[in-house]
């Protein structure tokens, strides 16, 4: 409604300029041409007197100069004494200059528009133009105006009324969507029609927005439901030993002993808390604002020199795969900790004299960190679950481990807008880190 | 070493108050803001342990604030419950020394208030640290023990220097990493003693008396052996 008011407004405006530069020009011609008429007759009537006006005016009609002129000069008593008029018109009266007044001129009526000059003596001048023609023509401009500003009204109302309906279609549907996910449905979707217009865009927007919020609402109740199961164990444990510490031990070193297990397992405790968080922290997405270019080549490097000498030990080999100046952009710390995850991990599940390979390579605008091991590998099945928060494969679960690795990696990934994937080595498992390499 | 811990959990303080006293550090109490400001600002300490979120108006971050900006420089360690990234670099941006998330080890809480503190003494730019008959030349970046040349890869000598600068400290393996790799996450395996191990190799190994140490559930000491 607003928008049809506006539109009404602004019609009208463009009527009004129009109908005052045209109408408004003849009008203001008329009154220049009358002006410039009575300047002439003023001046003959200042030099010869009236008799010289008489002549001026006899002139001017015997010329026949302008067939639309009209003047009359009168007595006192208002006899014509001469001009083309037949009488004073009697409309004109003494107490205003300019008049438009319909008179009979020839054998038709007339609508002229007159100035009234008095002379000395009492004598009255009357000079003026026919405007019948003009009055006409400013008939035709009214009624184009009107019938235009009509019309005009018409459609912007029936464009308001259309254009209403499509934002309700649109907006209904998304405040149907809305209402539906704010009373719990959310598998409700916006309506995308396929036409690849602005609402289709909207409506998709909103879509990736539901998108992320079902992802984090299925993070947090994962993640209660895990607490209330995988949590409980540990915890059950760490109890376990210190009541039985309480009941049954019969030196203060077993006492010891125990306490100290149970510390063990709080802090094991602890750091699957820690590793939560950090999860959420990076799901979260805050930390995006600190995202800079970031040296890869580097920071693989020092990783590989920090996880040498731990694959040596066990047994294994690290080979490294690492061109120079290779550049991701993201944060420094996260990159590291996802990667030391995949190590971690491809050492945990490494045989003895196992081989891992840890590799980079970059291609158009992405960079590919790749861990890969020679270990038991992830089945096919399972390795869509395997980045969920405490997962354990079947394979995994003599290891220790909280289940919490390849998630982080997997939050890591997608914060940069890369991916996680988990491919076949066969056999072992390879998993590689897709990152951007701009921003 | 005096010691100010404002800390408002009465368990918490008693705990690390406990603690300290135990291994002879002279330590003062306060359980909310701004009576620790107070006695931050009006006695001299060797370091504070400071938690974040503290009754009485003045948090941590404001106290610690309000005393940088009087140009105290009391190394401060703050140890919070809130954990994250982004509250640790806050932390450290205020003015901190150290940052550690609650729960703590008390081996770790004193390893580091320990080894701040004694930093706060700056002994200015060295060249040369010696411990007992363990020479390392900063400059030309040689280690000589008993008079024999040890050869190091550059990792194993950032980490020897570590130990050196804390020697007779207890020197934990998050410190380590964080010191010596600048690795702020805690892998899972056990990388930090395969690399103590390594340099024991070299250091240890070929003469009569250990200097590095094992602590138990703590982490490394560097000292001459107890005669």
């Amino acid at each position: 409604m607003i928008y049809a008011s506006l539109f009404g407004v602004s019609a009208l405006a463009l009527a009004a300029f129009l109908v005052w530069s045209t109408a408004g020009l003849l009008d203001r011609e008329t009154d220049a041409a009358i002006n410039a008429d009575s300047q002439g007759l003023r001046e003959r009537y200042n030099l010869f007197g009236l008799p010289g006006l008489v002549d001026t005016i006899e002139q001017r009609l015997a010329g026949n100069i302008d067939a639309d002129a009209i003047y009359l000069l009168v007595t006192p008593d208002f006899r014509p004494i001469r001009g083309n008029l037949v009488g004073w018109p009697r409309p004109v009266t003494m107490d205003s200059d300019w008049f438009e007044v319909p008179v009979e001129r020839g054998k038709r009526r007339t609508l002229v528009r007159l100035h009234h000059f008095d002379l000395l003596n009492g004598y009255h001048l009357l000079i003026g133009r026919d405007v019948q023609v003009r009055a006409e023509l400013r008939r035709v401009i009214y009624d184009a105006m009107l019938w235009a500003a009509v019309i005009a009204s018409l459609l912007g109302l029936v464009g308001a009324w259309a254009v209403r309906g499509l934002f309700r279609r649109t907006l209904a549907d998304v405040a149907a969507t809305a209402a539906a996910i704010s009373s719990g449905d959310f598998t409700r979707r916006v309506l995308v029609t396929g036409d690849g217009d602005e609402f289709d865009l909207l409506a998709e927007t909103i879509n990736d927005m539901l998108e992320r919020i079902a992802r984090l609402m299925d993070g947090v109740r994962q993640v209660s439901n895990a607490i209330a199961h995988d949590l409980r164990t540990p915890i059950a444990r760490a109890r376990m030993r210190l009541e039985d510490a309480g009941n049954h031990a019969h030196s203060a070193a077993d006492l010891r002993a125990a306490i100290e297990r149970a510390q063990v397992d709080l802090d094991g405790i602890v750091a699957i808390f820690q590793a939560l968080l950090r999860i959420a922290e990076i799901e979260a997405g805050a930390r995006r604002s600190a995202f800079s270019a970031v040296n890869i080549s580097s920071l693989l490097r020092d990783l590989a020199e920090l996880y040498e000498a731990v694959a040596e030990d066990g047994g294994h080999v690290l080979a490294t795969d690492v061109p120079d100046g290779l550049v991701a952009y993201g944060d420094r710390e996260m990159i590291q900790q996802a990667v030391a995850n995949l190590l971690d991990n491809a050492l945990k599940f490494s045989p003895s004299g196992g081989m891992i390979r840890l590799a980079a390579s970059t291609s158009a605008n992405r960079l590919d960190v790749t861990v890969a091991d020679a270990g038991p590998g992830i089945p096919s099945a399972e390795r869509g679950q395997a980045v969920e928060r405490f997962f354990r494969g079947e394979r995994a679960r003599s290891t220790p481990g909280s289940g919490l690795g390849l998630a982080l990696v997997q939050a890591v990934a997608l914060l940069h807008g890369g991916s996680l994937a988990l491919e076949d080595n066969a056999p072992g498992l390879r998993a590689v880190l897709r990152l951007p390499v701009r921003g | 070493m005096r010691i100010l811990v404002v800390e408002d959990d009465k368990d918490v303080a008693n705990f690390i108050v406990k603690g300290l006293k135990e291994v002879g550090h002279v330590v003062e109490h306060s359980n909310n803001g701004r009576d620790g400001l107070f006695m931050a600002a009006s006695e001299t300490f060797d370091a504070i342990v400071l938690d974040r979120m503290l009754p009485g108006g003045v948090d941590g971050l404001r106290l610690l604030e309000t005393l940088r900006s009087q140009n105290n420089n009391t190394p401060v360690l703050f140890l919070s419950a809130m954990a994250q990234v982004d509250d640790r670099v806050r932390g450290l941006k205020a003015g901190g020394d150290d940052y550690m998330t609650k729960p703590f080890a008390f081996a770790e809480l004193l390893a580091r208030v320990e080894a701040l503190a004694r930093r706060g003494k700056g002994e200015g730019p060295q060249t040369k640290v010696v411990v007992a008959d363990l020479e390392m030349d900063l400059l030309s970046r040689g280690v000589r023990r008993a008079g024999q040349k040890i050869d190091l890869q550059p990792r194993e000598f950032r980490l020897l220097e570590f130990l050196m600068r804390h020697a007779g400290q207890v020197v934990t393996r998050t410190m380590l990493l964080e010191g010596v790799w600048d690795y702020h996450f805690d892998p899972q395996t056990n990388v930090i003693d395969v690399h103590v191990s390594r340099l024991r190799q070299k250091v240890d190994k070929p003469f009569a008396s250990p200097l590095i140490h094992t602590v138990r559930n703590a982490g490394y000491m560097l000292r001459p052996e107890a005669p």
